[in-house]
């Protein structure tokens, strides 16, 4: 035998069920009056800086059906790369927003401001990016992806995460699509062919 | 020298639930088939939002009365639920936000999808939040709620739970999960239970009676701790950092 480690495990996640939204987003789920608003459903202040942009999509399963039940979480940093809680950061970016996928379409949607880029832990910068989070009836362990920005093709070749990925022909899934009016269009795939990378951070 | 945050704790995958568990019928087609690319945690994942007591209103975390009537309480068990939010070092998390979710006593939600023939209580919302002080402690009063039948197999029931969704210090740290109740055959039978590998991490997420908690004529303790991925802590002048 020997001394043991003085650590502790994680707790085992469970799935959010289909009834997430009655916690996370109550006014959304009809249950008004206990808090003024939802968390996460605005995502800027009066005056921030950059360019202001839309990311909305859909959550498909594997049959390529849209999830009405889902709920995304997404984090990034201000247009200068700073994380909100950092030195010097847009006070106006708040970095954190939550979205239910609507009950009919299945689609979410952000309205923020683009990211600029954010330094890897060796001083080398990332593309810009937007860290998700989603979790829905059926998704065990919430799943982290990243979108990053189709229209940033030369910081997309140098990103030191895009780099790391093994099989190449899967890097288009996390492309958000410009769709040319500030809006990038990002289809989060489950299962199936076109299957969205996750991280296992 | 000081020390810095720089990076998270890799996640132990055997732990948790895997994506696909037939027995659990919707997983198989909203898990992923291809594994998840590893990558070390950067600023994005060991960055995360902070929340302030400013966004707490005074009912927040006291389930029977947020939703009720001026005067009304929700019906069921009262009790209290209490604990520690900690990370894997077992250092406590200050300032974590704890938003939880349940059914009413009878087993019943209130969403519009849901369809059980248990009535709603017209007291009980069903959500309530709390943040953890600065050893990490929290603690909300609510009803026991019910156990629910759902439609997986033809006769498969939830035990009674109730859903947690913790934020820590990261955005990498976000968790679900749901708290069990001490002594409760249901457990043993439910397939979303039985999404986790281990008999052993089943148990880290029932809720132990604490009757010294209890507060005499009025709510019977659970204590439930959670335990949120450890951050590394580096030297400063070691090497270059980021937060
Ligand atoms: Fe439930």
């Amino acid at each position: 035998m020997v001394q043991k480690l003085d650590t502790l495990k994680e707790s085992p996640s469970q799935t959010a069920g289909p009834y997430v939204h009655i916690g996370l987003t109550p006014n959304f789920s009809g249950i008004t009056g206990v808090y003024e608003s939802d968390l996460g459903t605005t995502m800027l202040g009066d005056a921030p800086k950059g360019e202001r942009i839309t990311i909305t999509g859909r959550v498909l399963d594997g049959t390529g059906t849209p999830l009405r039940d889902a709920l995304l979480e997404i984090w990034h940093a201000d247009a200068s790369g700073i994380y909100p809680g950092q030195d010097g950061a847009d006070a106006d970016v708040y970095g954190w927003g939550r979205c239910p996928t609507d009950m009919d379409s299945g689609t979410f949607r952000f309205d923020t401001i683009k990211p600029g880029a954010v330094k890897n832990r060796d001083g080398t910068p990332m593309a810009p990016h937007v860290t998700l989070w989603i979790v829905a009836r059926g998704i065990n362990l919430g799943l982290h992806t990243r979108m990053y920005f189709a229209d940033e093709e030369a910081a997309n070749d140098a990103d030191p995460v895009l780099k790391r990925i093994e099989h190449q022909v899967r890097v288009p899934t996390l492309m958000g699509q410009p769709q040319g009016d500030g809006t990038y269009l990002f289809d989060i795939h489950l299962q199936g062919p076109g299957e969205t990378i996750f991280f296992d951070i | 020298m000081t020390e810095k945050p720089s990076g998270l704790f890799h996640r132990d995958r055997g732990w948790h639930p895997p994506a696909l568990t037939p027995l659990y019928k919707t997983s198989v087609k909203r898990s992923p088939a291809a594994a998840p690319i590893a990558m070390p945690s950067t600023l994005s994942e060991d960055t995360g939002p902070v929340f302030t007591r400013d966004i707490l209103g005074p009912q927040d975390a006291d389930l029977i009365h947020n939703f009720a009537s001026d005067g009304q309480s929700a019906i069921g068990p009262r009790i209290i639920v209490y604990g520690r939010v900690l990370d894997e070092t077992g250092r406590g998390v200050p300032n974590a936000l704890v938003e939880v979710w349940q059914a009413n006593a009878g087993g019943r939600y209130r969403h519009k999808k849901e369809s059980y023939l248990a009535p709603l209580d017209p007291n009980f919302g069903g959500c309530g939040r709390v943040i953890t002080d600065e050893q990490g402690n929290y603690e909300f009063r609510t009803i026991q709620p019910g156990p629910y039948p759902w439609p997986n197999g033809p006769n498969d029931w939830r035990p009674a739970h109730i859903h947690f969704s913790i934020f820590g210090r990261s955005f990498g740290q976000r968790l679900i999960t749901q708290m069990y109740f001490e002594g409760d055959p249901m457990i043993w039978q439910c397939p979303i239970v039985g999404t986790i590998p281990s008999r052993e991490a089943i148990e880290t997420l029932v809720a132990a009676l604490d009757m010294r908690r209890t507060v005499p004529m009025d709510a019977r303790a659970y204590k439930f701790d959670i335990v949120l991925r450890g951050v590394r802590q580096t030297m400063f002048e070691n090497r270059l950092e980021g937060l």
